[in-house]
């Protein structure tokens, strides 16, 4: 008869022996030769160009498609993709697009005119047939267009309203990238999981919260790429995707959390990428009501703030100090002449006491997450902390993310002094003319939470939207800039590099400007 | 007995619709919504409205409830807003991830739990109790997720003996064996505090049991003591632990939200967290219906497994 401790054994046994089984079963660790395994942050929604809005399913199409131009390598101007050449009227409005005529779809389908009418048409017509596989939350991107034209076989016409500077770096972002349409027409409102598009790896499966596999486009235009397949593997706790880049299940993870970058940068087995975006990190100011209705305070928050101690203690050098409010990865369109505001508690002791608000009770809106806020908790803590150096008193007030998007976008107003914010765009006009104008006040649809009003940075701010000449635009922003700086209607804080690990046998591998995640000339040894 | 469950099954029916309408206005009271999530900081007054419009949600709230009750009769759980996905798809697929970890979490816990309470009872006061008594406090203090990374820190990243996560291999894979072999960690690491809830109930239910003059009748009788302990008293007391391992199903579905996420584990809990945060309404509408069922069914199960097991308990 059997004891207990037999009846126990015969249980027990046959568990262990089986955990011992499947860990010799399968060989473990090392990822396949020629397959890169990359570490996403999260899910993709969706893999259709024209419904998605998040760098991270960004990362995964840009190599699935092409658009008519994209950005070149390491900078945020851009070149010709799809479209081999270009001509725009003298007025601005009427952009002609001589197409490749040497492309076709993944799915075997012919790249040309009658295709990107399509997908233009698609967003933005609601009578489109297939304008239903929607929503497209970005089409906006394009409402300037008028009408878009096939001219020739290989000849794309768009004329605009008015003139729009931005479009073509629009045309190089995610939402202008050119989705096979024998694809819509078969997959409907599914096409988000059949993507079919020209890029130079084509879609192979998707298991969903498991992985998204990509193959070798033998055929690519711009010549095939060296990978045979890249894995897609969401991974949405960053504790997990450092331990996976340690176990070797992955061989490149993105957003390294701060603590783990010096780790992986001291390891020869690893190599650490960074590199500055088009990220800017600041506190919108209430300038309707309360201190910062008073220049001097403005000015004297921007002196208190510690944001050399900030991107090097709290963001652990994951960011750098910013200066103004655009981001110096429009290389172009930068002032490289504007200093950041230095550290000096004096300077803003001083001018606190001129504006007469010595010891002024503030209320500092802070948020938990959210896109490109790094880490805003202990950010909004540290923050508090030198302005109590120079006599404020802020308390803090912490949301979620979305019920502090809907708390700070209609305006602080009767609400909050400061808020955190962050932005990341593709376009130096994105930003400041969203939310710096008079015209994008809250109440007129616009991101002006802060209430800032100056008629020449409107006017500068119109100016380079209607010019199509890159010179001219940059010389306008670069005024534009100096006069934001002096008024300081934001807290300028921190511009956000992006991080990246890749494992010793991953060559030619570079971060870029856009946020995107190019593969292309990636290998693995 | 079939009436009993039949009745049960139709009980579920009103609690479910109950929690779908709780659920519904909770998800309509905390402030934003999938737009303002999809959108993120392009989230300008007129494009939320272009796509509260497209996505549906400009209609009235009790509108949008009687529509998804409608479609729901129908069999049609809707589309998720930030998936643009049949939500039916999703929470299946993801709702047999979480019943694989989850499943062998509790036949785990289940088996460890009795054996180690059963060895603590009959050497009550011995080395072996002792032992067991304290590492059931240590299974039953340690939170799950700590434990989750720690076995991630030894197996994984040092001896590389198991994935850190996932629930198969990256590339190639998808056997069976590839999952057990993903499975190995999460299930551990799920199973060790429901093991040892059930290792003390079982130690209790077996001590008092063990007292009983049918026991002492049994021994005098001259019976083996395996045969006594396993089939006169473990019986009995097992009758005891049919609804705590019930429970405990229940315990382990919801556990399994936090080692979802520590191991990436592709489960329904993981998907329900970020269903809330993005505000995914019927996402989060469908994944809450199939939870609960399932904690329904289950404790159904073991009441039925119970009278089953002891007739005298009315059903």
């Amino acid at each position: 008869m059997t004891s207990p401790y037999t009846q126990a054994r015969r249980w027990l046994l046959p568990t262990l022996a089986g955990a011992a089984l499947g860990a010799a079963g399968t060989l473990h660790a090392q990822t396949p030769p020629e397959v890169l395994v990359v570490g996403q942050i999260a899910e993709p929604k969706a893999l259709d160009p024209a419904q998605v809005t998040a760098v991270n399913d960004f990362r995964i199409m840009m190599n699935l498609y092409d658009g008519l131009v994209r950005y070149t390598d390491g900078s945020l101007e851009v070149e010709p993709a799809l479209a081999s050449d270009w001509t725009i009227s003298d007025d601005g409005t009427v952009y002609t697009f001589t197409l490749r005529d040497d492309v076709s779809f993944h799915d075997g389908s012919a790249f040309d005119a009658e295709a990107v009418v399509f997908n233009f048409e698609r967003m933005l017509d609601e009578a489109h047939p297939y304008h239903d596989t929607g929503p497209f939350p970005l089409a906006f991107f394009f409402d300037a267009i008028e009408e878009v034209e096939a001219t020739g076989e290989h000849e794309v016409t768009f004329t605009l309203e008015e003139p729009y500077a931005p479009f073509l770096s629009n045309l190089a972002y995610p939402t202008g990238l050119i989705v096979s349409p024998a694809a819509v027409e078969e997959h409907g409102e599914e096409i988000g999981r059949h993507p079919s598009g020209t890029g130079p790896f084509r879609f192979e499966e998707w298991e969903s919260n498991r992985r998204v596999v990509v193959t070798r486009n033998p055929d690519y235009w711009d010549g095939a790429p060296e990978l045979e397949a890249v894995v897609f593997r969401p991974i949405t706790d960053a504790n997990t995707r450092v331990s996976e880049m340690l176990a070797g299940g992955i061989d490149l993870m993105v957003e390294v959390p701060p603590d783990n970058v010096a780790m992986f940068a001291e390891d020869p087995m690893f190599e650490v990428h960074e590199q500055a975006g088009p990220h800017l990190w600041f506190l919108i100011l209430n300038m309707r009501e309360g201190p910062f209705t008073d220049p001097r305070m403005r000015q004297a928050i921007n002196y208190a703030i510690d944001k050399q101690a900030l991107v090097e203690d709290v963001l652990q050098g994951t960011a750098e100090v910013a200066a103004g409010p655009i981001p110096p990865a429009f290389e172009w369109a930068y002032n490289a002449e504007l200093e950041p505001y230095p550290h000096a508690p004096e300077r803003a002791r001083e001018l606190i006491a001129e504006a007469g608000h010595e010891g002024a009770e503030l209320t500092f809106y802070v948020t938990d997450g959210g896109s490109g806020m790094l880490d805003p908790i202990p950010m909004g803590a540290a923050i508090q902390a030198d302005l109590a150096e120079v006599g404020l008193d802020v308390s803090i007030e912490t949301y979620e993310w979305n019920t502090f998007l809907d708390r700070v976008n209609p305006g602080l107003e009767g609400k909050a002094d400061m808020a955190q914010m962050a932005w990341m765009t593709n376009d130096p006009d994105t930003l400041p003319f969203l939310a710096l104008r008079t015209d994008a006040m809250p109440d007129q649809g616009g991101f002006n939470s802060g209430y800032y009003s100056n008629a020449e940075v409107d006017e500068l701010l119109e100016q380079a939207r209607r010019s199509t000449d890159q010179a001219e635009r940059a010389e306008l922003y670069r005024r534009m800039q100096v006069i934001v700086h002096e008024e300081a209607p934001w807290a300028f804080v921190a511009n956000w590099k992006q991080n990246a690990v890749t494992t010793a046998d991953v060559e030619g591998f570079r971060l870029q400007p856009s946020f995107f995640l190019l593969l292309h000339d990636v290998a693995k040894r | 007995m079939t009436r009993y469950a039949l009745r049960r099954l139709l009980m579920t029916i009103p609690v479910l619709l109950g929690l779908s309408v709780i659920v519904f206005l909770i998800m309509s009271l905390i402030p934003g919504d999938p737009a303002q999530a999809i959108l993120g900081s392009y989230a300008t007054p007129e494009n939320l409205e272009r796509l509260r419009a497209d996505l549906g949600l400009d209609l009235p709230l009790p509108q949008q409830y009687l529509v998804w009750l409608g479609n729901i009769l129908q069999g049609d759980l809707g589309r998720s807003f930030t998936l643009n996905r049949p939500v039916l798809d999703e929470v299946l697929e993801r709702f047999g991830a979480t019943l694989i970890l989850a499943g062998t979490s509790l036949v785990l816990c289940v088996l460890v739990g009795v054996a180690a309470g059963i060895v603590s009872a009959v050497r009550q006061y011995g080395w072996s109790d002792r032992l067991i008594t304290l590492l059931v406090l240590i299974g039953i203090s340690v939170p799950a997720f700590w434990l989750g990374m720690l076995m991630i820190m030894t197996f994984a990243v040092g001896l590389r003996w198991f994935p850190a996560s996932g629930m198969t291999a990256a590339y190639g894979g998808g056997g069976w064996l590839d999952i057990l072999h993903h499975l190995v960690l999460p299930a551990i690491a799920l199973a060790v505090v429901a093991a040892g809830v059930i290792a003390r109930l079982t130690r209790s239910n077996m001590l008092e049991v063990l007292r009983q003059d049918y026991i002492r009748t049994a021994r005098a009788k001259g019976l083996d003591e395996g045969r006594v302990v396993l089939r006169h008293a473990f019986k009995v007391a097992l009758v005891n632990l049919i609804p705590v391992i019930g429970v405990q199903a229940g315990f382990v579905i919801g556990g399994a939200v936090y080692i979802e996420t520590v191991f990436q584990w592709p489960g329904i809990g993981r998907m329900l967290v970020n269903a809330i945060s993005t505000r995914d309404i019927l996402l989060v509408q469908g994944g809450v219906l199939v939870v609960a069922a399932s904690y329904v069914f289950f404790n159904l199960c073991a009441d039925l497994l119970q009278h089953w097991l002891d007739p005298r308990i009315k059903a």
